[in-house]
């Protein structure tokens, strides 16, 4: 249960951090306002009194569900967070698709062929994966996909047209294929895929590296393991083997895994979005730094990190529930 | 310990034998040797590139204008300009190799600042253990699940405000690495030194006086030290890609400063749309292949220390000359490149 320390502990270094050098106006105006302005300004946000006081009225905030109110656009933060966090829950969750379908499948041939060729290219790969920053995989993307072939579109979640067909419909979701869904046209469902293609595989084969190599290296591990020599002496092929015996269990790491993706899944996103213009969280995100707005990037980075510590944490009860060898 | 000394464990392998890289490069063989071989030969690429970048690079990272005249911008590529010039007007040539250097410097101050701290506080906290070492566990735990790249943000904001020169921009990339690296060093050597701790050489020196800092120095930090090269290459690689992410993200260190792959890509960004492809490929490439050649290494290094990974050379060589060393203790690695988190909590799930 070390949840709620943990969150504590994040969004105290959160705040420390962001306030550690002064207050977040003098970093965002200073220089351009003159003096009194400034002090004026400081003074009618609060950020003359105590860092202590302060510190005490952020945390009781943050525990009233209030991340502060952003300086650019005065919008609070868990406003943002509603408006934008849909589109980058749909891209996170294409991503984890597309890892999925690559990653597990691929990594299962990559322990099968252990150290043969298929095996020395797959994991190349892997590796190339991890190593290709998702915002270069973005663009080159972009380059083949849209630019010289054509395919696919640049930039966005939707076309403009799609994107007012959904505004009218009485209740948006926010994630885009539903809404699609909901207009009844195919035409817009086809759009929305397409514009989510190239993003989904940028973020997803970052992770599809990582599921490969966990998969590879769990059915590695299962295959030397005893049951499985016992199996084998009783004459099961070597196939189903693999593909019964060694396979299942070796998925159950991926969950945990899973949980840590989340974190890597959101600074990714950040990137992502910003290649894309996908707008989302990451994408506004990286809109307020570009700002200087640091009131709205310190409630950002501490709502994006009670997210990770919430979502590690459901990750962790589940693969406790799955697996009864892990034990707290 | 190669095989031959498994046999005759009082003849020891010559000292350059015995060094952490050169130890793996002579347990491997085939395909692992293979990646290993691969991975130090990129490595050392990107290594002389930075070193030798005045020598290499046609131009200065902040030239726009040679004795003809301005370059240009967003010129394909050609006789004069290799791989062409960026919007702003500069070679990407020599931007590209002259970004390694930046990319080195930032991989050493942080390797360097995170190794002092990480295995400092490792060690004291593993060593004396009690509240201090409990409270340590829970911060280094809690920030090592944040997303890196948002505390790199955040340390980015804090150190530079957003705008930086070299020297500048360099300390905030890397100690905005730094703060993530920490926790990385502190987990593996704290849980070291709780193992070494117990061992009968160290209650042996206790026992004929050696004081607290000299067991912990002499004794414990020795032996806890040697996953140290492993964790080392893997987080070099990923303080490329983080310094990268930064400076896509506009904390960059400006153009005129020094050069930096992950702003020229930021650059390029609006250049792709309209089909210039010069400026952002080659950037892009240099920081994957900056990364494969150290991810390689580290990989190798990984699969060598791991016995369920391990290539035997041969079923009759298999004998051992010491027990496997787990890379983590208690366990191994298992993915010990999933990026941002290069540790995994093995303890928390039973094997």
């Amino acid at each position: 249960m070390l949840i709620f320390p943990t969150i504590f502990i994040l969004v105290t270094t959160v705040f420390v951090l962001m306030r550690s050098t002064g207050d977040p106006i003098t970093a965002s105006q200073g220089g351009r306002l003159p003096a009194d302005q400034l002090a004026e300004r400081i003074h009618l946000a609060g950020y003359d009194r105590p860092v202590f006081t302060q510190y005490l009225e952020y945390l009781g905030g943050i525990f009233r569900g209030d991340f502060g109110t952003t300086l650019s656009d005065n919008r609070p933060v868990t406003e943002v967070l509603t408006t934008y966090g849909t589109a980058t829950l749909e891209l996170a969750f294409y991503a984890l698709l597309v890892a999925f379908l690559v990653g597990v499948p691929l990594g299962r041939r990559a322990a099968y062929f252990r150290d043969k060729a298929p095996d020395a290219i797959l994991r190349v790969f892997a590796i190339l994966c991890y190593a290709t920053p998702v915002f270069f995989a973005g663009l080159l993307l972009k380059l083949v996909f849209s630019r010289w072939l054509g395919w696919l579109p640049v930039a966005g979640r939707a076309s403009t047209g799609t994107e007012i067909r959904m505004q009218r419909l009485n209740k948006p979701s926010g994630i885009y294929l539903i809404d699609a869904i909901q207009t009844g046209e195919g035409a817009a469902i086809v759009d929305v895929l397409q514009h989510a293609v190239l993003p989904a595989a940028a973020l997803g084969l970052l992770t599809a590296g990582i599921f490969l190599r966990l998969v590879r290296t769990n059915v590695i591990g299962t295959l030397g393991s005893g049951y499985i020599e016992a199996a084998r002496s009783r004459g099961v092929p070597e196939s189903r083997l693999l593909r019964k015996h060694a396979y299942r269990p070796a998925l159950i790491p991926i969950i945990t895994v899973m949980g840590m993706q989340i974190a890597l899944l959101l600074s990714g996103a950040v990137l992502t979005e910003t290649t894309f213009e996908w707008k989302g969280l990451g994408f506004q995100l990286a809109e307020y730094l570009q700002a200087r707005d640091f009131v709205a990037v310190q409630g950002l980075v501490a709502v994006l990190a009670v997210i990770v510590a919430v979502s590690n944490f459901i990750v962790d009860v589940l693969a406790a529930l799955i697996d009864p060898r892990v034990r707290y | 310990m190669a095989d031959a000394d498994a046999l005759a464990p009082t003849r020891r392998a010559s000292w350059w034998r015995r060094l952490p890289v050169v130890h793996q490069l002579g347990q491997s063989v085939g395909l692992q040797r293979g990646m290993l071989v691969a991975g130090l030969v990129i490595s050392a690429v990107f290594v002389l590139t930075a070193l030798l970048a005045p020598v290499l690079a046609p131009f200065g990272y902040g030239q726009l204008r040679g004795p003809d005249g301005p370059f240009g911008a967003q010129r394909p590529p050609s006789a004069e300009h290799l791989l062409g010039t960026t919007v702003g007007g500069y070679d990407v040539l020599s931007r590209v190799i002259w970004g390694s250097r930046t990319a080195l410097m930032v991989i050493v101050v942080a390797v360097a600042l995170s190794i002092v701290v990480g295995v400092l506080l490792g060690l004291v906290s593993g060593y004396f253990g009690g509240w201090l070492d409990r409270i340590l566990v829970v911060v280094s735990d809690a920030l090592y699940a944040f997303p890196s790249l948002l505390l790199a943000i955040v340390m980015a904001i804090v150190i530079s405000r957003g705008q930086s020169d070299l020297v500048g921009g360099i300390f905030a990339a890397a100690i905005s690495i730094t703060v993530i690296f920490i926790p990385q060093y502190f987990r593996v050597v704290r849980a070291e030194t709780v193992r070494i701790k117990a061992e009968a050489f160290v209650e042996s020196a206790r026992v004929i006086g050696a004081g607290n800092v000299r067991i912990m120095s002499r004794h414990v930090l020795r032996n806890a030290t040697r996953t140290l090269p492993l964790i080392l290459t893997l987080n070099a690689s990923e303080a490329i890609l983080t310094l990268a992410g930064l400076g896509f993200l506009g904390f960059g260190i400006e153009p005129t400063e020094a050069a930096e792959w992950g702003y020229d890509l930021n650059k390029a960004l609006s250049d792709v749309t309209s089909g210039i492809w010069w400026t952002s490929v080659f950037p892009g490439l240099a920081i994957v292949l900056a990364v494969l050649g150290l991810t390689l290494v580290g990989e190798s290094l990984n699969d060598l220390a791991d016995p369920r990974l391990r290539t035997r050379r041969a079923v009759v060589d298999g004998s051992e000359g010491v027990a496997p060393v787990p890379v983590v203790p208690g366990g191994v690695i298992d993915d010990g490149l999933d990026g941002l988190d290069g540790l995994e909590p093995t303890e928390r799930v039973a094997r």
